[in-house]
């Protein structure tokens, strides 16, 4: 089974060459760690930033410097700073590769629901709205199953949709599933130590096993 | 063209009650705080507050919430503030949560001279309800309204007596947009300088937008998340 930072570094691989991504607040934000030195890759902040750089040594915090998550952050050679129209403008455009953000439930059509738990939980959608519904690639951090141990990967989201037909792939503790485009979770591997069974029992929507899985390569 | 008013008080004398705001800043990042301070002092009600976020309890828009001043709160995202959330929840406060670049591209358009923009965000869910929409090329938009506020509130890095402004780094965010969109734009500068020593091509908020300037005081640029690592 992974822990959180296992997870960011299993979707790191999913990170290619001259990619740009946004990552989202949480396991996403871990992701940046995992990128390997010397590829190119630019991380977007949807506050207006291109070119987000690690968190700053202590005493050097620029309050006008913050990321999505509104964390004090650094730039590195070659950023730039835009007003949140672009940011949404290259977003909606399809300028960024990849999205990666976190998630309550995803449906195995790929909707997935995030940002409002009704009566409970109200707190916005923030810009994930927006990325979901023009990002060409997105994947899902998130754990497998709730606190309460049920399945977050459903035949339908029961909570309120962020956005619909939109999920690619899953990384979760204990597999990376695959959105497919007519509807269901293909596995397509198991973290370590897990078996195929733990996570068909930990799906709640249709799971597609064929042949053997394969354990992750985390390296 | 000198817009040039003495201070926060004098550039907000005739907001009044259950006007419609425009108030930059992401977080605490970029908000005006000097208007903000005035408008607690003013003590104007029933506004309607278009922001992206509603600050925290003791800073920001999170001041004029504890005075009861914010009727409704239109912002992509409110998760910093318990007095916030106790209104919404008690129903003294009406909410309004839109997806943040909807947000932006509201007040581009109303800055823009358009009526209305189409975007994918938001479609299939419950931020379509009541919307129309269009299918573009095999894909669906929603129609969304330009915003109509009639004052916006932003700060600046630097700005000049014409208006002209530049912002520093991500403090940029939405203020450039709210800049374009007021019927009456406020804009509070850490650095007022003479006309003629801003670079033209290094400006991002042209004046024409701006109807009043003054040089901020006292900034407090309070960080929200303090995040950093060890050397």
């Amino acid at each position: 089974m992974l822990d959180k930072n296992g997870i960011a570094k299993r979707i790191a691989r999913e990170v290619k060459d001259g990619y740009y991504v946004n990552l989202g607040i949480g396991i996403p934000t871990l992701v940046a760690n995992y990128i390997p030195a010397g590829m190119n890759v630019v991380l977007q902040s949807e506050n207006g930033l291109l070119g987000m750089g690690p968190f700053p040594f202590e005493g050097e915090e620029d309050p006008d410097l913050i990321n999505a998550g509104k964390q004090t952050i650094t730039t590195v050679p070659g950023s730039v700073f835009f007003d949140s129209a672009m940011s949404f403008g290259m977003i909606r455009a399809g300028k960024v590769d990849l999205t990666i953000l976190g998630a309550m439930e995803v449906s195995e059509t790929g909707d997935i629901a995030n940002w409002k738990i009704p009566g409970k939980m109200v707190k916005g959608m923030g810009g994930a709205m927006d990325l979901v519904a023009a990002a060409r690639n997105i994947i899902v951090a998130m754990q497998h199953v709730n606190k309460a141990g049920e399945s977050k990967l459903l035949p339908q989201c029961s909570l309120p949709l962020t956005g619909i037909r939109c999920v690619k792939k899953i990384v979760t503790e204990l597999a990376v599933v695959e959105v497919l485009p007519q509807g269901g979770f293909k596995l397509l591997e198991r973290a370590p130590g897990i078996s195929t069974q733990q996570v068909i029992n930990a799906t709640a929507g249709k799971l597609i096993v064929e042949g053997d899985i394969p354990e992750m390569n985390l390296n | 063209m000198n817009k040039v008013v003495a201070n926060a008080e004098a550039a907000i004398h005739d907001i009044k009650d259950n006007m419609t705001l425009m108030v930059g800043g992401f977080g605490l990042c970029g908000i005006p705080e000097n208007c903000i301070s005035a408008l607690v002092k003013k003590n104007v009600k029933g506004l309607v507050c278009i922001s992206n976020n509603a600050g925290v309890d003791d800073f920001g828009l999170g001041l004029l919430l504890q005075n009861k001043q914010i009727r409704k709160m239109i912002s992509s995202y409110v998760g910093e503030n318990a007095e916030f959330e106790r209104q919404m929840l008690s129903g003294e406060l009406e909410v309004d949560l839109i997806p943040q670049g909807t947000l932006a591209t509201r007040c581009l358009a109303a800055g823009y001279g358009m009526p209305a923009v189409f975007t994918p965000a938001g479609v299939g869910t419950e931020v379509a309800i009541g919307k129309e929409v269009r299918n573009f090329n095999g894909k669906d938009y929603l129609l969304e309204m330009a915003f109509d506020a009639d004052f916006a509130l932003v700060k600046a890095w630097k700005g000049d007596a014409h208006g002209n402004l530049i912002f520093h780094e991500t403090a940029r965010n939405f203020n450039p947009l709210m800049a374009m969109a007021g019927k009456i734009t406020v804009a509070e500068v850490e650095e007022l300088v003479p006309v003629g020593q801003l670079d033209p091509d290094m400006i991002h908020t042209p004046g024409i937008y701006i109807h009043r300037i003054f040089q901020g005081a006292g900034y407090e640029k309070r960080i929200e998340q303090r995040t950093v690592r060890s050397r």
